[in-house]
């Protein structure tokens, strides 16, 4: 096994393509990000690691980006790919402005992303991108949102809701079990609920963006955020309790 | 071992040919340049070759009802009338029209060319139909990479999209105007003044037709190098429809019938003698 994981463009005897799974293995290792898709909002959310006290956290580069003002991308694994990729798609963005006088749809970005990390397993002397993207944003004409997913061996696929990196599968689950289609700030509430399944509470150790037709992405400051998780945990409490009353008069 | 660092190359260039071209032809057109001593004369004296042939009408114009589009069907090559059917109007998809002013093979291809490379993939590529707006400014593009090498063409990109009714002028020199109303060729003065004097936005779709028909027909009357069968289309919501194709000898007929003069002393027959 060893002889087929060297060289990305070699297959294994069984049909893997090592370094894209180790690729896979790096996501799994990089921060949580969720992404929730509601009816006119869709929601990023991503775990921040708790910054050392001599870093400069005001102008420390946000880890929820613009792609163009109608498209936003979170990414969980090697962050010095994701800036290439970043600017790369930025590029594009401004590219298919330039030559069709129209904005990217979602779906076109997201298989413009996908594409460059599938050329990286194809292509000798190089590795693939170690990172997974969450793609949101809204179509120009019509209006509908959408969540996509891109991973290192270049596939994509669109989701309601979905979580990349540390943990997703915790995640995912608590999606599945908790999704309903949601709009505004219930959207916001299922998100950060999702997160902090796999993240200790808090706002400090959370990076929340939320996008809208009409206002682009705006990301939640800190206070708000705590805010919010003051709420979900009152919620939380609040069912507890329900589920402890009735109990014990029985 | 040589890295190969074609994965590593920028994407689109961001204006010139676009890069769906590359896989159809060379990434820029490239051919042995002649061997003049003056190259740029030389170039200036093909595109004069290629001038004066714009021996055309056509018009376009966007009104309530979506856009008409009407050219005449001359072909001349200088004084001699190559041929009275030339089919000016270039179904380029179902619901858009190119029109042909200029060098017929140029126009041809390239609209041909914008239809199938251009359009059809993108409608396959991304499942929805590409955009008048976009449409012209690939081939603008497109015209403008091959600036100064002796393409002629002066066409108008009319369609419906999902914004509605689109027009534009894109033309060999690389310009591309949006626009309500365009005539294009040598009988586009007589054209502008019918179609100018007799246009209003809220016409009705055989009012409209008929300005154009009037348009082109009187076009054909003044300059020698339009003339042959005025054909009319309107593109709408659904698509385009070719509304009619008249001979502008019988439209001149029909607009101004042969009355009858007074005779004053009629001929009789003189009985033998």
């Amino acid at each position: 096994m060893a002889r087929y994981d060297r060289a990305i463009t070699v297959f294994s005897p069984d049909g893997h393509l090592f370094q894209v799974e180790y690729a896979l293995e790096a996501v799994r290792k990089g921060n949580a990000a969720v992404g929730v898709r509601g009816t006119d909002t869709v929601v990023l959310g991503v775990e921040k690691k708790s910054a050392a006290k001599l870093q400069d956290s005001r102008l420390s580069v946000r880890k929820i980006v613009n792609l163009d003002n109608h498209i936003a991308l979170a990414c969980a694994g090697l962050k010095a790919d994701a800036r290439v990729l970043i600017n790369r798609a930025r590029i594009e963005c401004q590219s298919h402005r330039l030559t069709v006088e129209d904005p990217v749809t979602v779906e076109y970005i997201t298989r413009y992303i996908a594409g460059l990390q599938q050329k990286y397993t194809q292509s000798g002397g190089v590795r693939p991108f170690g990172l997974s993207t969450l793609i949101i944003g809204f179509d120009p004409y019509t209006g509908v949102p959408s969540l996509y997913q891109t991973d290192p061996s270049g596939t994509f696929s669109a989701w309601k809701a979905n979580a990349t990196g540390r943990n997703s599968n915790s995640i995912r689950e608590f999606l599945e079990k908790n999704y309903k289609e949601t709009s505004g700030q219930e959207t916001i509430k299922l998100a950060i609920r999702a997160l902090l399944e796999v993240v200790e509470s808090g706002g400090k150790n959370i990076e929340v963006a939320v996008m809208t037709k009409d206002q682009g992405l705006r990301q939640l400051e800190e206070s708000e955020i705590d805010g919010i998780v003051a709420e979900i945990e009152a919620e939380k409490a609040a069912a507890e309790a329900a589920k402890k009353g009735p109990a014990r008069d029985a | 071992m040589k890295l190969d660092t074609t994965g590593l190359e920028s994407a689109l260039p961001l204006f010139g040919a676009n890069c769906q071209m590359v896989d159809g032809f060379t990434a820029a057109p490239a051919f042995d340049l002649p061997t003049t001593l003056d190259f740029d004369g030389f170039q200036k004296e093909a595109i004069q070759m290629v001038k004066p042939a714009k021996g055309t009408t056509t018009l376009a114009f966007i009104f309530k009802e979506g856009v008409m589009v009407a050219a005449d069907s001359r072909a001349s090559m200088g004084g001699y009338i190559s041929s009275q059917s030339v089919k000016k109007i270039i179904e380029i998809n179902p619901y858009m029209l190119g029109t042909m002013a200029g060098g017929a093979a140029d126009c041809q291809f390239w609209h041909r060319n914008l239809g199938i490379k251009v359009c059809r993939l993108h409608e396959l590529a991304n499942k929805r139909r590409i955009s008048v707006t976009g449409a012209s400014k690939l081939l603008a593009n497109i015209l403008y990479s091959y600036r100064g090498m002796g393409l002629s063409v002066g066409t108008m990109i009319a369609g419906w999209d999902e914004t509605g009714p689109g027009l534009y002028y894109v033309d060999s020199e690389g310009g591309r105007l949006k626009g309500p109303r365009f005539s294009v060729g040598s009988g586009s003065p007589y054209a502008y003044g019918v179609l100018d004097s007799g246009y209003r936005y809220d016409m009705s779709i055989e009012e409209a037709a008929e300005l154009a028909r009037r348009a082109i027909y009187h076009a054909t009357f003044r300059d020698g190098a339009s003339g042959g069968v005025a054909s009319v289309y309107h593109v709408g919501p659904n698509g385009w429809k070719k509304l009619s194709g008249d001979d502008v000898g019988e439209l001149h007929y029909k607009y101004y019938p042969v009355t009858p003069s007074t005779v004053e002393q009629e001929m009789v027959e003189v009985s033998g003698a």
